[in-house]
């Protein structure tokens, strides 16, 4: 056993290495952890930039800067990557920096496959963005590129795209198979599954999901690429296919994939709600069950995103009560969030205001989506302004607003040196304005019938489509202000204690801030102050 | 059970390099595809394509046998063990929803999209489109037979695929043999043992490959003959490509077997390819009863 002390000890002693190489061949969760972050924000800045310049064209009525073809394109890449590359790694990033400290590890179960996940997506998503300058344009058919307009109409740079998700696709699936294999193998001893922090729960079940429906993904757009290029007639009916059967294989995976991106986001706020709130999680268990009710539900309420598509009575009925029964667990929570506050000995740093915002702003994205679930509603609302509305709400101010908490509430612990307080408020409530701003107006503009996905637009939607373009000016300058807090951060500040919020629990700030580069070398003791529920 | 001996590798330059192969194989399919379809050659694609797969086979060679040598020097440890066998059920769990996709999507079309557009049900107004269109299954007549020919014939399913069935079924057992003999460290029975699985595994792929021929040339059933034909040929190609990569990994296994590696109660590597090659069988149950015979 003489050599495996040895090599324990040589890693022990192994600080970062120097240079560039550090971050291209680390195995470190940490590096891993940070170049997540990083390359999430700098994708959250290209997708931002093309809102804002579909916003900026739909500041007036008329075509006033783009021609309607960039337009799809801006449309369709600001979904892809906002969606694969924003929010997706970022949660990953998260994952990577925080579950091994959570639960007692030195690192990840599986450190040179966590290296692997993250470098392909740079590869994957320069590809995709590389279609933007090819021939016939980039993908113009909508994020969720429905045949045939994808297929038949597609321009010849989808194939392209096609390869870019197969990418995006094997990077979360071996992402998430780490992630799994952590929680559940490297446990400090004695750390029971309900032991565990809510973060790390809200990832088991993430995980789970991206390993069960991210081949799906792989499988919808492999049919596509048959379709277009090997004469198949998966998505046409001349040949005994249904365009419609892609819209179901594409939404088994798209509708686990949207909790994919806000069940890491309910763990974020459940830890930092009882750090503020100075009390333990209220109904610790019933939100693990909650969680798992939400995973299990998104795999049979995938049509209701396709109510309009002509499917039998049957379907329609059983798809709108399957999804109205999401509602039940959320709700549960969403209490559980309150109850914690309730009569709690509150404060209102940046983190608290993020996850305040949070449960108030998700939950109207959640109402939104209760209305949309409604199956005749749905049929006035389909298609408009009001869906836009709706899954920004529970995106922007949901899933952004968390990892913004996240950031903010973790950055202490990551760097060594508290952020600026007063520009961590200063850009919350910007932000806050902003994402209101842009996207309330929106819920009015779809119930008037505004459709979306238009360059164009009548008359009578000019005002409101005004104030949303201001809206998300705001909010797009006001994330600079997160940015030169972030680097002020990283390069100086107030030191760091190890607790660094007075009623944070939890073996992360059991580490000194910042934290030694392997996490736990040796398991930490238990108790009652470290774990997830008391 | 102490993390202490978990072994955390040092810096590796594996992962970076194979994203880079992984993007020209990526890329490289990319510009070949696009450039057969447009009638426009395609020499860079499929060099580009070429040299990412020669390099993504030597780097996933490098990085494995790397793994493999710091297993031998007795480096990992029970809980090592424990994450291999997370990451290997994992990884296999998400190649059962990939072919859910396709088994789904085969589901959908025979009960549900083939009779509407022959018009049953709620939807059947979608007849109006082919009107003189019947709905069957499997699908010979197409709603537009000059768009997509449908297949003149279809395979019989007791005669190839039956013998198929028999030869994977039976390579099953054949490898979970070699397995207990492993156990039990008779070390020469192990390899007779795995050369006879890898053996009927290559004959199925070589009947399998029969049976295209046969599809192709005399039966029209091809990827052209409309929803039939790209569901026979999607869920059998991809198994097959999946039998290939299994036997491979069985051929990797046999030849570590044949240089001394696994050891009677630590042999992860031995495990982890029968678990796949498993897999591979119960896949090719689903076509069988599925695709070939109801």
């Amino acid at each position: 056993m003489g050599s495996v002390e040895h090599a324990v000890s040589e890693t022990e002693q192994h600080g970062p290495a120097k240079g560039i190489t550090r971050w291209l061949y680390t195995t470190n969760h940490k590096d891993i952890g940070t170049l997540y972050l990083l390359f999430s924000l700098l994708m959250f800045f290209v997708g931002g930039c093309m809102a804002l310049t579909i916003r900026a064209e739909l500041f007036q009525p008329g075509l006033q800067l783009i021609v309607p073809e960039f337009f799809n394109q801006m449309t369709t890449m600001h979904g892809l990557i906002m969606v694969f590359g924003a929010v997706m790694p970022a949660f990953v990033g998260l994952a990577n920096w925080m579950i091994p400290m959570m639960v007692g590890a030195p690192d990840m179960a599986l450190p040179r496959m966590n290296n692997w996940s993250f470098w392909i997506l740079p590869f994957a998503f320069s590809m995709m963005l590389s279609t933007l300058f090819m021939a016939g344009g980039g993908p113009n058919f909508g994020w969720t590129f429905y045949a045939p307009l994808s297929t038949t109409y597609a321009p010849p740079s989808v194939t392209f795209f096609i390869f870019a998700v197969h990418m995006m696709g094997i990077s979360s699936i071996m992402g998430a198979i780490n992630v799994i294999a952590t929680i559940l193998n490297m446990r400090a001893p004695g750390m029971k599954l309900m032991d565990m922090p809510l973060f790390v729960w809200t990832w088991l079940i993430t995980a789970f999901l991206l390993i069960a429906v991210m081949p799906v993904l792989a499988g919808v757009v492999t049919m596509m690429l048959m379709d277009i290029h090997f004469d198949t007639s998966f998505f046409n009916a001349a040949g005994g296919g249904d365009p419609v059967l892609f819209q179901h294989v594409f939404w088994f995976f798209g509708h686990p994939e949207v909790y994919i991106m806000i069940l890491p986001a309910f763990g974020v706020v459940s830890e930092i709600i009882p750090t503020f709130a100075r009390k333990r999680l209220f109904g610790y268990v019933s939100m693990v069950y909650a969680t798992s009710s939400i995973a299990i539900l998104s795999f049979i309420v995938w049509a209701h995103h396709m109510f309009t598509v002509g499917m039998p009575l049957a379907g329609e009925l059983f798809f709108m009560f399957t999804t109205m029964l999401i509602a039940v667990p959320t709700g549960v929570k969403v209490f559980n969030w309150i109850a914690t506050m309730f009569r709690g000995s509150m404060t209102f740093e940046t983190p608290m205001l993020f996850a305040l915002a949070f449960v108030v702003l998700f939950t109207i994205g959640g109402f939104s989506g209760l209305m949309l679930a409604i199956a005749p509603a749905d049929f006035q609302y389909h298609d408009t302004y009001f869906v836009v509305a709706h899954f920004h709400y529970v995106l922007v101010p949901g899933s952004i607003f968390s990892i913004m908490a996240a950031a903010y509430y973790w950055l202490p612990k990551w760097t060594g040196h508290m952020y600026n307080e007063t520009m961590g408020k200063l850009h919350f409530w910007l932000s806050f304005i902003g994402v209101n701003v842009t996207f309330f107006p929106m819920h009015f503009l779809g119930l008037a019938g505004m459709p979306r996905r238009i360059p164009d637009y009548a008359l009578q939607f000019s005002d409101f489509n005004m104030v949303a373009t201001f809206g998300a000016f705001l909010f797009g300058f006001s994330q600079l202000i997160f940015v030169y807090n972030l680097v002020c951060c990283i390069r100086s500040g107030e030191k760091a204690t190890a607790r660094v919020w007075e009623g944070s629990h939890g073996l992360e700030w059991t580490l000194p801030s910042p934290p030694p580069y392997h996490s736990f070398t040796e398991p930490p003791e238990l108790d009652k102050n470290n774990t997830g529920q008391s | 059970m102490t993390s202490q001996s978990y072994y955390v590798p040092a810096q590796s330059r594996w992962p970076i390099l194979a994203s880079i192969a992984l993007f020209l194989m990526a890329f490289g399919a990319g510009s070949l595809i696009n450039a057969m379809s447009a009638d426009t050659g395609g020499g860079s694609g499929l060099i580009m394509l070429l040299l990412g797969s020669l390099c993504m086979g030597l780097i996933l060679t490098g990085w494995f046998g790397h793994v493999i040598d710091e297993s031998r020097q007795g480096l990992y440890s029970d809980q090592m063990d424990r994450s291999f066998r997370w990451g290997m059920s994992w990884f296999i769990f998400s190649e059962v929803m990939f072919f859910a996709a396709f088994f789904g999507t085969l589901f959908y079309v025979r009960t549900l999209a083939v009779p509407w557009l022959g018009g049953e049900g709620d939807k059947g107004v979608s007849n109006m489109l082919w009107q003189d269109f019947s709905a069957s299954w499997p699908l010979m007549q197409t709603p537009d037979m000059d768009a997509f020919p449908g297949p003149a014939g279809l395979i019989d399913p007791w005669h190839l695929p039956l013998l198929n069935t028999l030869l994977l079924v039976t390579s099953s057992v054949t490898v979970t043999i070699a397995h207990y003999r492993l156990k039990q460290d008779r070390r020469s029975q192990v390899i007779g043992w795995l050369a006879l699985t890898i053996a009927l595994g290559f004959a199925f792929i070589v009947f399998q490959a029969l049976e295209y021929a046969e599809a192709y040339d005399e039966l029209g059933l091809t990827l052209h003959a409309g929803i039939y034909g790209a569901t026979f040929f999607i869920l059998t190609g991809f198994h097959g490509m999946h039998v290939t990569l299994g036997a491979l990994m069985l051929v990797i296994i046999m030849l570590r077997v044949i240089r001394g590696h696994f050891e009677p109660d630590h042999h992860f590597g031995f495990e982890a390819v029968s678990w796949y090659w498993h897999f591979v069988d119960v896949v090719w149950i689903g076509l069988f009863l599925f695709v070939y015979l109801i």
